[in-house]
């Protein structure tokens, strides 16, 4: 169940992570060493066993749809790392490849 | 009156009778940072001007009569995952270095409206994953009996800040142990509410299913305090239980144990706990008996996997929790020349602002949950986690709480572990069940090593019965400072003496 260095880049791809050769071949041995010591779970985890998500039991919960103060968009603008006439400025979205 | 030295409860009591100001006690306490915080580094920001005001503002309350809180007026450190109005908050993180939130965390307004004083943003392991704050971006935090050992993690600046009488209040987050495990390395007292009893509204998260904010102090009936003033149902948080606040100010003042069942859980202990840890941990467990509980030995199997679902279920949460972090609406941004598309940039941009263990998490989590995958490893990780709670429950049937060391050693070196992920993740052994099943726990000072090195004693309660916690953590300060005369962190080293202590006595 090795990792190789090329799944983990892979992986970073889908995280969104550009890793570097150098992290990709440090990191690819240790997410081994992890990986393995974190199967054991499946000795224990038979299908008899119901799964659990959450440590106590969730209901949705819903509140009133009424209208309340938002954050103040310049505070929240003022953060933003570009932004152009009140909005959040993104680098173009559609890629020529894609 | 040493100011830094005193109880949150004395300060209060002090602020309120008008005997000393909340502005000089701030001061005070600004000043023993401007002191010592070089060599302890517990602080990413300190926000003088900000609680200089806060400060000034309770003192004009008390002095027009007006009735203020049981901690108005009383300095806290702030874990740096919490976002505050206008002050940085980085999480520990360069993807987030300069960024000024715009709102509040219920706790943090909880505390603001309490009167409480914040004086700055504590260190703490990048977005709270580790257990020694070396995976802070901002370099680590140092522990205060001794300089060359970690404080341990997360939560380590608020644990440390303690230690150093920087503050006499902290708040901490624990997901895996990150208020308990800091607390043991530095002598302090930690407490991880039930999951749901304070509200993480505005806590930067890591995994949504095991985060917990909590309070952190020095003595017992301070983090009782605090508890209460941050505890209690938060209608933006969905996971807010609509419960109140259990009565731990009332537990922490009675402090009597006689006829408590306390369980001791067999599996942890043993191989891989330093013989010193253990011998700590049964002196204590026998000083309880003598005081009248009753001890008991329970089982619980399936805790010897909990730390293999922890580590599943935790990076699973954490990749889909950080994919926030896309360089978009707030952050660092990296490579936005033009050229390059919104994937791109967001790519670069995670790879420049994430750190070495962020990454790893984010790389297991997302194997953990990829296609062909998702059952072996976090499918079964939920189902641990059904054990664990069963486990949890019919240890519960047979004792009021549960007990056990908070780490299997003391705080290890700066820098020995930080390669060797495996050997960091196992300081969280005896913490991380608590989070799996969402019950509340708390690590109090128990004693120290042969190299003076502080231990701490693991309490565990059932969900909602954070009194418990209290109640125990009470009985056992009264005891144990009773026979060291004093407290335990009156033996620490001091920090403003010329360089030669810290780090040599020890050795």
């Amino acid at each position: 169940m090795a990792l190789s260095p090329d799944e983990v880049a892979r992986l970073a791809q889908l995280a969104r992570i550009d890793l570097s050769a150098e992290e990709l071949a440090h990191l690819a041995p240790q997410l081994d060493v992890i990986l393995e010591s974190v199967a054991r779970v499946a000795d224990v985890a038979t299908a008899d066993v119901t799964p659990t998500s959450h440590p106590v039991p969730m209901t949705n919960v819903f509140r009133t749809d009424a209208v309340a103060e938002s954050l103040p968009p310049a505070e929240v603008l003022a953060m933003a790392p570009d932004h152009e006439d009140g909005r959040f400025r993104v680098p173009r979205i559609l890629g020529e490849e894609q | 009156m040493d100011i830094t030295r005193s109880t949150a409860a004395d300060l209060a009591a002090s602020i309120a009778a008008g005997e000393v100001s909340s502005v000089e006690v701030t001061r005070a306490h600004l000043d023993r940072i401007g002191a010592v915080d070089d060599k302890v580094h517990a602080f990413l920001s300190v926000d003088e001007d900000g609680a200089l005001a806060q400060a000034a503002a309770v003192d004009a309350r008390i002095a027009a009569g007006e009735q203020v809180g049981p901690l108005a007026g009383v300095p806290l450190a702030l874990k740096d995952v919490l976002t505050q109005r206008g002050v940085p908050t980085t999480a520990g993180s360069r993807i987030l270095e300069g960024w000024r939130p715009p709102y509040d965390a219920t706790v943090t307004r909880r505390l603001l409206e309490a009167g409480v004083v914040i004086l700055g943003k504590t260190n703490m392991d990048e977005f709270a994953m580790g257990s020694s704050t070396e995976n802070s971006a901002y370099g680590p935090t140092y522990n205060p009996w001794d300089l060359s050992r970690v404080p341990g993690g997360s939560g380590g600046g608020s644990a440390a800040a303690l230690a150093a009488f920087e503050a006499p209040l902290a708040i901490g987050t624990d997901t895996g142990g990150s208020i308990r495990q800091p607390a043991a390395f530095t002598g302090t007292v930690g407490v991880k509410p039930t999951y749901g009893g304070v509200s993480r509204y505005g806590q930067i998260a890591l995994a949504s299913s095991l985060d917990q904010p909590g309070p952190c102090a020095r003595t017992v009936l301070d983090t009782a305090l605090l508890h209460e003033v941050i505890g209690g149902h938060d209608p933006k948080d969905q996971t807010s239980l609509a419960a109140p606040v259990p009565a731990v100010v009332e537990a922490a003042r009675h402090g009597d144990v006689k006829g408590l069942r306390i369980g001791v859980v067999r599996e942890l202990g043993g191989e891989g706990y330093a013989p010193e840890a253990e011998a700590n941990f049964h002196a204590t467990v026998e000083r309880l008996a003598s005081l009248g509980a009753e001890v008991v030995e329970v089982s619980c199997p399936n805790f010897e996997y909990a730390l293999a679902a922890y580590y599943l279920i935790l990076p699973s949460e954490a990749s889909s929790n950080l994919a926030r972090f896309d360089a978009m609406r707030y952050g660092l941004r990296v490579g936005d020349d033009g050229t390059r598309s919104t994937e791109q940039v967001m790519a670069l941009s995670r790879e420049a602002g994430f750190g070495a263990e962020v990454k790893r998490r984010i790389i297991i989590g997302t194997y953990a949950l990829s296609a062909g995958y998702r059952d072996a490893y976090y499918g079964s990780a939920q189902k641990v986690r059904t054990l664990v709670q069963q486990d949890f429950t019919a240890a519960f049937a047979k004792a009021d709480v549960l007990v056990s060391p908070t780490t299997p050693t003391a705080a290890f070196g700066i820098g020995e572990r930080l390669d060797d992920p495996m050997a960091m993740y196992l300081n969280d052994l005896c913490t991380i069940p608590t989070n799996l099943a969402g019950n509340s726990a708390a690590s109090f000072p128990s004693g120290l090593t042969s190299d003076g090195l502080p231990l701490g004693f693991h309490v565990m309660a059932p969900h909602l019965a954070d009194d418990r916690l209290y109640l125990v953590g009470a009985a056992l300060e009264r005891s144990l400072q009773d026979s060291w005369g004093g407290p335990l962190l009156d033996r620490v080293a001091d920090l403003t003496a010329p360089a030669t202590t810290a780090t040599e006595v020890a050795r």
